[in-house]
Order: C-alpha cells, then structure tokens, then sequence
C-alpha cells in the first residue's frame, strides 16, 4: 500500500473527526486550516510522484486486484486531488471570517473536511462501488453543509438538492450492481477489458447510459441541472464556494473516467449524446444566468455553462480536445471558486447578494473590483487569463475535427458570459448604492480582512499565472489527456504488467 | 427464480416512479424507498440466486463440493442498504424541518429559495 495515495483521504477524515471533537472552540477552526495544510503537502507529494513515476496503484489492504479495492493516482487524478487541497485550504480560510460560532458548534469544520476526504476518495479510487460509496460520502457532508445555517431558504434549496441527488445516486448504484452482475468485476482498470469481452454489448451500452445519467446529474448537465441553481445561492458562501467549485467537477471527472476507460465501445452512439447534451448545458446555462439578478445565481448558471465546455472535450474524443477538457476542469474549479467568494465578501460589504440593491464597490473597494475582474474575465476567455487557453483549446479542437456547429455555440457561449459579467459588474461594481452607502473593505475587521482577501488573491494569483505560463499546465495537461485516451499503462498500473 | 424477483423489482420500481412523480415531498420519500429497494433486488438478483449455497467453506477450509454463492453482491447489499438508511434518514429529518419551516410539504409552493415573481 502506497501511503501517498492513501494520505490524501486519510488526512480530511482524521481532521474532521478532531475538528468535531474540538468543534465550536478556536482549536476547531485551527485544526480545520492545519489539516488542510497537511493535505496540501500530501496532495504536492503525490503529484511530484505521479510525474516521476507515470500512473502508481496501490491495493488496499495488500488485496490484489481486481479482488480488493484499488486506489490509482494517474496525471488527472493527481491534479485533481492537488487542486482539491488548494480549494479546501483557500476555502478553510476564508471560512474563519464568515463561519461564526453558531455553524462551527453544529460541526462545520467536521463536514468541510470530510466533503474533501469524499471529493478526494472519488478522485483517486479505481474501483467502481468504492467510487459510489466516495460520493455517498461527499453527498451526506454537502447535504449537512447546505443546511447548517438553518435558514428557511436553505431548507428549501436542500429540499431539492436532497431529493434529486438521492435519485441520480440510486441510478449509480444499479448501474454499478448490473455492471457486476453482467461482467463479474467492478475494479475499472479489469472492467476495460471486460466490458469489450463482453458479448452483449447492447447491454453494456444501457449500463453505461445509466451511469451517464447519473453522473450526468452529479455534473449538472442539461436537462439534469435544476437541483443545482435551486440551491447553490441558498447555503453559506464558503459552502457555496467549495460546492462550486468541486462538487460538479467530481461528476465531470468520473463521466471522463469511466467514458475513456470502461465505455469505449460504442464512441458514435454515446458520445453522439454527450456532444448534444454539452451544446445545450452550454447554451442553457448561459441563458439562464442571463435572466438572473442576484449575484450567485448568475454565477450558479454559469457553473452550468462551463460543464458543457467539459463535457464537450469529452464528446470530441480527440487527444486536443480531451487535453482542453482536462485544462478547462483545473482552471475552473480555481475560477469558479474564487467567484464565489468574492460574491461573499460583496454581500458581507453591501448587505445583500441581490443585484438591483447594491451597488458602489468599484468607489468605495476598488481592490475587490479589481479582483473581481480576474476570474470574471478569465471565465468569459479574456486573453491573457487561464480561461483564454482552456475556451481556445477547445473550440481549436472542435474545429480540427470540423465541428463548426460546435465551435460556433461555443464562442457565442463565450461571449454571452461576458455579457452576464458586465450585469454583475455594472450592477454591483459600477453604479452608486441604491442607499447611497459606501461599502470598503475597511468596515472589515482586520483579521477577517485578511482571511477573507488572502484566499482571493491567492486563487486570482493562480488564474494569471495559469494564464502567464500556459505551457506548463497544457503540457501536463497533454500528458493526462494521452493517459486517458490510452488506458495502457492505467491498466497495467492497477493489474500488474502480466495481465495487460 | 431471478426472473420473479426481477419482475418484483420491477414492480418496486414502477411503484416508485410513480409514487415520486407527486409533488408531496412525503409521497416522494416513500417512493425512494422503494425504488431503493428495488435496485438492491436487483443486484441481487444480478449476483445469481443459488438457494441452500451459502458460502461458507467447509471444515479445514475446505471448499463446498458443488456451487457456492457469491458473497460479493450481498456484501455490496449491505453497504448500500447501511448508505441508504442514512440517507433516508437524514431525508426524512429534513422533510420534518421543512414542515416545520413551511407548514406543508407540496414541493410546488416552496419557493422561499426562488426569486419573487415579476420584480421588476
């Protein structure tokens, strides 16, 4: 057993059990912040071997595959598993400013941190239940997490979030359950090899139709999205922020995972239906946000929107365009977060996260401003920014493969975020208060200043250096997209060289 | 055998469905119970059904003469069955807070999340 690979999920569920032991006193908080250091370090060390080594597997408990459970690290896992560290700690953080006494003695901290073990689990296990069993994990601490403060709006947005992720979890389950009992395995690496040994592949098919459904839903694409801008605006902005930006992500990864590993068999039937499914999230998505007027459910829809981008990667199934998937997940998840925590600060600032009732803090917060300006434009493609190469990468990758269609929607999908960007920035940033209030960031204590800002900054860091360096990620980025697109070595990483 | 309780599984499912096409939030729950409980049946049922081979090995360890079920289904079973409990249960708390919250359970007229209807 490779300890690398087990630290990064042991680590959050170690601390969320000190954080709820300690919960409520500021050993708690503190404990949260050091176990997301402690992760960080862990999640450096794994990608440092990943790049050293190529894929590393190990069995846990010394069973060997595909009998015991597997946990397989390759260049995607690894980022993932890395870029999860830097969410939890940034978002750790900032939540020392936001969480106050109330939600961190109802086990705040405890939920965070095993949210991040379970996001973890999913990203690093190569065993088809364990994965079900990871999102169960996720799905019970982010059900705690939405409801923790209480109010009557979360409930409501829980109320829906509950019922229809419960269902798409069910429709994991049977699909994991049939998959057994039509191939005898359900270790991914041996169910590549079973699923095209497989003489019904009609059946096959259905099977992988029902995880795309259920992972599908986890992602949040069309027509599947609606429990997502139901409830993201409603819990506390840490928790919408980490939501943001890892939840949906994890279902975008397992539908990577499991269409370029397990389901490769019948790529014109359903990625045909991933192609239609991207353009339209893409295209609803972004519609949607502009319909909206309160900060976080522009920004909720546009999560959506993003996903098709993803998921369109996927479809096009070409080494470019599976690169651009991989870069676009890294470089939104950073984005995407960041958004929403300075929708919380903007709220804290202003009093409300409704856009035709604040106003004013391009004045009175110019440094806010300014960094709302970094994740804003790189999200909508501006050039320099991360999100200029991931959009590019992409719509390049749709048009070599003379999907004009496709590339098409994609760069009206990009202008459109733009536009729903310039009404947040019009609206909250440009124009007076309606009461005429100056909201600075100095009516801010000073430690909750600097636990809130600290966080951003280092996130808007990030996207311009992704952004100033691109090569570096888009050739680590290469690197995963050819492990996924040839399994070879994933393969003989989780059973050994003799059985590839 | 499998074929019976495939179609009880079935049965289950269908019931379920319509069940969670209600919009009573207590209605819904009901059918996700159910439609749990048809899958897991049907994992079961996927896992080959060999009545009166349990297994278990013999004295020594010795392997049973003939066929032996899979133990690996049931054990799939039971962690869903754990997982779904606790799901189940941590939904069922929450339609109680959303009565209490409410005062009803039609998911149609919980809106307090939703923004209010011609603004502007």
């Amino acid at each position: 057993m490779s300890w690398v690979l087990a630290l990064p999920i042991l680590i959050p569920l170690v601390t969320a059990v000190l954080a709820f032991l300690l919960r409520g006193s500021r050993m708690g908080d503190l404990a949260s912040v050091a176990g997301a250091v402690a992760s960080l370090g862990v999640a450096v060390l794994l990608v440092g071997v990943v790049l050293d080594r190529g894929v590393v597997a190990g069995q846990v408990g010394g069973w060997q595959a595909p009998y015991g459970i597997t946990l397989v690290a390759d260049h995607l896992s690894a980022a993932m598993v890395l870029i999860t560290a830097i969410i939890g700690l940034a978002v750790a953080v900032w939540s020392l400013a936001e969480i106050g006494p109330d939600s961190s003695r109802l086990g705040y901290h405890a939920l965070f941190q095993s949210l991040l073990g379970g996001v973890a689990g999913a990203f690093l296990t190569g065993d088809l239940f364990n994965l079900y069993v990871w999102f169960e994990v996720l799905l019970i601490s982010s059900f705690g997490l939405l409801v923790i403060g209480g109010r009557k709006q979360a409930i409501d947005g829980a109320v829906k979030y509950v019922t229809l992720n419960l269902i798409a979890t069910v429709l994991f389950l049977a699909g994991a359950g049939l998959l057994y009992g039509a191939t005898g395995t359900l270790n991914m690496a041996d169910l590549r090899g079973a699923v095209a040994a497989s003489p019904d592949q009609g059946l096959m098919t259905l099977i992988s139709m029902m995880l795309m459904v259920a992972f599908g839903m986890k992602a949040a694409v069309f027509p599947l999205f609606f429990w997502l801008p139901a409830s993201y605006h409603t819990p506390h902005y840490a928790v919408s922020a980490v939501f943001a930006g890892l939840l949906t992500k994890v279902g975008v990864y397992a539908l990577m995972r499991v269409f370029t590993l397990i389901f490769v068999g019948d790529i014109g039937y359903t990625h045909e239906i991933l192609l239609w499914v991207s353009l339209l999230t893409m295209l609803t998505g972004v519609l949607g946000a502009a319909a909206q007027s309160d900060f976080r459910k522009i920004l909720s829809f546009h999560i959506i929107s993003q996903i098709g981008y993803m998921v369109l990667g996927l479809a096009l199934m070409t080494p470019l365009a599976v690169m651009g998937a991989v870069f676009y997940l890294l470089h939104h998840i950073v984005v995407k977060t960041n958004l929403f925590l300075i929708a919380g600060v903007s709220r804290r600032l202003t009093g409300s996260s409704d856009l035709y009732a604040i106003g004013g803090l391009y004045r009175s917060a110019p440094l806010l401003a300014a960094l709302f300006i970094i994740p804003a434009f790189s999200l909508a493609g501006f050039p320099p920014l991360s999100g200029f190469w991931a959009k590019f990468v992409i719509v390049r990758a749709s048009l070599d493969g003379r999907e004009w269609l496709v590339a098409g929607v994609a760069l009206l999908v990009g202008l459109l975020t733009i536009f729903s960007m310039t009404k947040i920035w019009a609206e909250a940033f440009w124009k007076a208060h309606p009461d005429g209030r100056q909201p600075a960031l100095a009516e801010l204590p000073l430690s909750a200043r600097w636990q809130m800002m600290g966080p951003i900054v280092a996130l808007a860091v990030m996207t311009v250096a992704i952004g100033a360096f691109p090569s570096a990620f888009l050739d680590f980025a290469t690197k995963g997209a050819e492990q996924l697109l040839d399994p070879a070595a994933y393969v003989a990483a989780v059973l050994g060289e003799a059985r590839r | 055998m499998e074929t019976l309780v495939a179609c009880l599984a079935g049965f289950l499912v269908s019931m379920a469905i319509w069940l969670m096409l209600s919009g009573n939030l207590m209605r819904f729950l009901f059918g996700l119970l159910l439609l749990s409980n048809g899958v897991n049946l049907a994992i079961l049922a996927a896992g080959r059904l060999t009545p009166g081979a349990p297994p278990l090995l013999g004295a020594s360890g010795a392997l049973p003469p003939d066929t032996m079920a899979n133990a690996l289904p049931q054990a799939l079973l039971l962690t869903a069955i754990v997982i779904g409990f606790g799901l189940f249960a941590f939904a069922l708390a929450l339609t109680i807070r959303a009565y209490r919250s409410f005062g009803h359970l039609e998911v149609d007229r919980m809106r307090s999340a939703e923004p209010a209807e011609d603004r502007r």
